[in-house]
């Protein structure tokens, strides 16, 4: 190293840690000043979340996007095709099976959930005697990690020691236990058990949040003015629950519609395609089969759907 | 004590009893999971045995062969070792995207706070197919980094969510004073605003984690050498050989790779009541 360049380097070393010059402070706190100002600030704690979010979240759309008009394998760039991914998709049996499977999952699971949901919240509501511990074993499917626990659900569907085969024949309703993972619509209802089961916490724990903040001198008033139990909970409990309900129908309609885990460690989409959703189906056409253009196509295939979904939702709530 | 009965039995009928079949319906998978581990094979495939009771002895073999004859250890703790770093880099992260929405006004805030709540909702699956390539660029196919890495682009938008909505209620004046004693506004967020956040923090570290812990596609996908994998895939994966269901010790990995998240959630329980409830609400 020159000795003039180190020179400088003591010398710069030395003013910012001992008597520092007039010229080197009043830096020091424009810089200082600078990222004080609100503006400057802002940016710059938002940074690290902009950069993560662009490089892992927007990049990789970008790369589904282009993935998607092209015939690549993994590890091998494709030449451009256009749409005709999505074309072979709009004509393939099976990609018309998830489609409407995906539609029946979603449906069934979300208004059972709704139903179910309300009616647990409204009994979690009035549980006075051991509160905490009801409350935590409702919400305990919710905790648990699903791949594990659908193994639990497996083992309870297998085809010859089912627990409810047993219980079905022990108790004399059946001689021979159906098959409920090589049927196809016992599949689907399995698989939607499954779901309401693990996302029935979220509704009943968030639905409870709602009534709690819902004020009970509307209820008494309304019961001065002779409602009945049905038109109070018509009247006062339904539109007042209206903005938790929409938002947690949303999250929910998305997270179920986007499944992957439950059907994965179920059924694999099986028998014969009857459970399979886009996201069983993009991983089984993108990376067991390698046609990573195709499987892309399957995932974004999902994308315009949630966009409708967020778009309806978000502006019923506004209007509420 | 009339009236007492009366009400206890209307209390029966229209809250307990219908109660318990949700309660059931809750905690029966888990108690048949606990069940079947502690079984013997001679009674867990005896068709004419109860299946909800052990009645000839319980035995610990299960456990034992998972634990002696599969790397269950090295899977608890790559999932441990990417829980805590993929948690620990989102919440900073977390924190400070979500003050600088909650507090400060820079051009387009609103828009990165949009921006946010999109990402939030973009479901995983959505993603995986490219992010596993980006994943191999970057040259962390099949290492727990890549988990590590890729965990934050979930947890981020989340935590932030949920901060904001804590920051938000978070009196802006005990900062205000602060600036005014001569803080920097970088040093009023440290020693002023985290204390007093720090419920909410608590809360989005919990969910954070939980959600790390349960993470299965990326973990799936990203991932194929035994060694690099996490709990949940390397339970569901690897312990399935071919057309032989080894459910005895397939059941015990479950109940073991459930059981460190089951303690934090009996230890912090509330916390995980009122996050479920604000992140959806707020």
């Amino acid at each position: 190293m020159p000795t003039g360049a180190m020179d400088r380097k003591q010398r710069a070393l030395g003013t910012t840690s001992a008597v520092s010059s007039p010229a080197q402070d009043s830096f020091l706190k424009k810089t200082s000043l600078f990222f004080q100002r609100e503006q400057v600030m802002g940016y710059t704690l938002i940074a690290p979340a902009f950069i993560l979010l662009g490089v892992l979240v927007a990049w990789p759309f970008c790369m589904a996007l282009y993935f998607s008009v092209t015939d690549s394998w993994v590890g091998q760039p494709g030449s451009f095709i256009g749409l005709r991914n999505y074309w072979n998709l709009l004509h393939d049996g099976i990609f018309i099976q998830t489609l409407q499977n995906s539609f029946v999952f979603t449906f069934s699971a979300v208004i059972l959930k709704t139903v179910l949901g309300m009616t647990l919240a409204m009994l979690l509501f009035r549980t006075v005697r051991f509160k905490k511990w009801v409350r935590g074993a409702v919400l305990l499917p919710w905790v648990i990690p699903t791949a594990l626990s659908t193994l639990g659900w497996w083992w309870m569907f297998d085809s010859l020691y089912s627990v409810f085969n047993w219980t079905l024949i022990n108790l004399g309703i059946v001689q021979v236990g159906p098959n409920w993972l090589g049927t196809p619509y016992l599949a689907k209802i399995a698989v939607i058990t499954v779901n309401v089961w693990r996302g029935l916490p979220f509704f009943a724990i968030t639905i409870l949040a709602g009534l709690v903040s819902i004020p009970q001198e509307l209820y008494e008033a309304a019961k001065t003015d002779g409602a009945g139990a049905w038109a109070r909970f018509w009247y006062i409990t339904v539109p007042m629950l209206k903005p938790v309900l929409a938002i947690v129908i949303l999250f929910s309609t998305i997270f179920t519609f986007s499944d992957f885990n439950i059907v994965y460690v179920l059924t694999r989409g099986g028998p014969i395609n009857s459970t399979h959703l886009f996201a069983t189906l993009a991983n089984q056409v993108g990376l067991q089969s390698g046609k990573i253009g195709e499987g892309a196509a399957v995932s974004l295939f999902m994308f315009p759907i949630l966009v409708m979904v967020v778009y309806f939702q978000l502006r019923f709530v506004r209007k509420e | 004590m009339k009236m007492r009965t009366r009400k206890f039995l209307g209390q029966l009928f229209t809250l307990h009893l219908p109660l318990v079949p949700f309660i059931l319906f809750a905690l029966f998978p888990f108690y048949f999971m606990v069940v079947t581990s502690f079984k013997s094979d001679g009674e867990l495939y005896d068709l004419k045995a109860v299946p909800f009771l052990i009645q000839r002895g319980a035995t610990l073999e299960h456990y034992h062969l998972l634990l002696a004859d599969t790397p269950f250890l090295t899977w608890l703790f790559n999932s441990v070792l990417v829980s805590v770093l993929a948690t620990g880099i989102s919440i900073v992260i977390a924190i400070l995207a979500a003050y600088s929405l909650a507090r400060l006004r820079f051009r387009g805030a609103p828009s990165f706070g949009t921006a946010v709540f999109i990402t939030y909702l973009v479901p995983t699956t959505l993603l995986f197919l490219p992010l596993a390539q980006v994943v191999n660029r970057l040259g962390l196919a099949d290492s727990v980094w890549a988990l590590i890495l890729t965990y934050p682009t979930f947890l981020v938008p989340f935590s932030t969510w949920l901060l904001l909505g804590y920051f938000r209620t978070i009196p802006q004046e005990i900062e205000e004073c602060a600036m005014v004693d001569g803080c920097t506004r970088f040093q009023a967020l440290i020693r002023i605003v985290l204390p007093v956040a720090i419920p909410g923090i608590v809360c989005a570290v919990l969910f954070a984690f939980t959600i790390s812990w349960n993470e299965f596609i990326y973990a799936l996908t990203f991932i194929s050498s035994t060694a690099q994998k996490t709990t949940t895939v390397g339970v569901t994966a690897e312990l399935i050989r071919g057309d032989i269901f080894y459910w005895g010790s397939l059941m015990a990995g479950a109940v073991l790779g459930s059981i460190p998240i089951v303690l934090v959630y009996v230890v912090f329980m509330d916390y995980y009541v009122s996050g479920l409830t604000q992140g959806a609400i707020k």
